[in-house]
């Protein structure tokens, strides 16, 4: 496998939102607003850059009875470390995204990719497949993020485009967020079939 | 690539330096923010107090029931407010948290929320709603009287949608009058 397949597939191909379809409860828990699904995505894609190479550096001295609880440790060790810093130096966007920091540990994502890849594969690609499978997450979330941040409250990255703070409330409530979520899933996989 | 075999010994050791290793790596991280998180705490709660309280010269910090209070004096040393923390744990998401500043008579001089686990978009609001210049603005209001919204005969005017969460905020601010009173009766 090449390192430009890797990439595209963490982008596009096989991207964890549109076509894994993993990670879901994060997706829409967190995509309120564009930068609070973007920094979500950020958090995540460090923490399967960081799990994916250790695994994959690990990946032939860990016994297959005991890969899982080993997988887990190794990524909640990564998930805390990003939550210390994050509450240390970013406390604004702790506050925000709140137990869902905590909970990357148990986003498929990342357990998925290490067993799927990381476990089976050299450091570099895994390394490239931690990344991409990242960066991937997080333009998805950032889409859904920004779509729901305009048509709930009129505003973008904070910036208010319409005066005042109207907009279709459903859209930052839970319905709103499957609703995007969907279509935007189905307009992503309508385009990418055709290119 | 060859795996390592899965005997008892192999499963154990691995386990345990991969456990060792993690927690060394997470406690040397934790030693490393553990003065910056504290820091970050502490001027949340600074910040706080200071959008409550009118401009202020010195403070101090006391502790009434367990709760913790900041009394702010000006220049001459006369007492100009207090910041009271306190909460309403019947919010529509439950626990509701506020800062609530008052001026020596015991006038709602300003308050930040602190926590909350209300609807954004409805009971989120209070944390504008009810500041000075909005609809349901509290500032200047002396809570001798028990606030209370409309609904209930008070002259609150309550977040269109969310009943519950202001009369939880009202709740909070009079729990935070109780703790000034005990405060000021003590001074």
């Amino acid at each position: 496998m090449k390192a430009t397949d890797i990439i595209k597939n963490g982008l596009i191909k096989e991207n964890p939102t549109w076509v894994l379809v993993l990670g879901m409860c994060p997706t829409l828990a967190t995509t309120t607003s564009a930068i609070n699904g973007m920094c979500m995505g950020l958090a995540t894609a460090f923490v399967l850059l960081m799990s994916n190479t250790v695994i994959s550096l690990l990946k032939s001295v860990i016994p297959d009875k005991v890969r899982i609880p080993a997988f887990i440790v190794v990524i909640a060790t990564f998930v805390t470390i990003v939550q210390m810093v994050m509450q240390a130096y970013l406390p604004d966007l702790y506050e925000t995204l709140g137990l869902f920091i905590p909970l990357i540990v148990v986003n498929c994502i990342v357990l998925g990719r290490a067993e799927a890849f990381a476990s089976k594969n050299n450091v570099w690609h895994s390394m490239l497949d931690g990344l991409f499978m990242g960066l991937g997450f997080t333009w998805a979330l950032t889409l859904v993020g920004l779509v729901r941040e305009l048509l709930g409250g009129g505003a973008v990255f904070g910036q208010s485009l319409i005066g005042g703070n109207d907009g279709m409330l459903l859209f930052i409530l839970a319905p709103g967020g499957f609703l995007v979520l969907g279509y935007l899933m189905a307009l992503v996989n309508r385009i990418r079939k055709k290119s | 690539m060859k795996k390592a075999q899965s005997t008892l010994i192999n499963m154990l050791l691995s386990l345990t330096v991969i456990a060792v290793v993690a927690a060394g790596a997470l406690a040397l991280v934790s030693a490393v923010t553990a003065e910056p998180i504290a820091q970050a705490q502490k001027a949340k709660k600074e910040a706080a107090v200071k959008a409550v309280l009118p401009a202020f010269d010195r403070i101090e910090e006391v502790s009434v029931d367990g709760v913790a209070c900041t009394k702010a004096y000006n220049a001459e040393g006369t007492l100009i407010g207090m910041a009271v923390e306190a909460a309403s744990e019947k919010g529509f998401g439950g626990h509701l948290g506020v800062m609530v500043g008052f001026d020596a008579e015991g006038c709602v001089t300003g308050y930040q929320v602190l926590e909350t686990a209300e609807t954004p978009g409805l009971g989120a609001k209070a944390g504008e709603w009810f500041q000075q210049g909005n609809k349901g603005d509290i500032i200047g209001k002396n809570p001798a009287t028990p606030l209370s919204v409309k609904k209930d005969g008070g002259d609150v005017d309550a977040i269109s949608g969310s009943t519950i969460t202001s009369r939880a905020f009202c709740e909070a601010i009079n729990n935070a009058y109780q703790i000034f009173g005990k405060l000021n009766a003590e001074s």
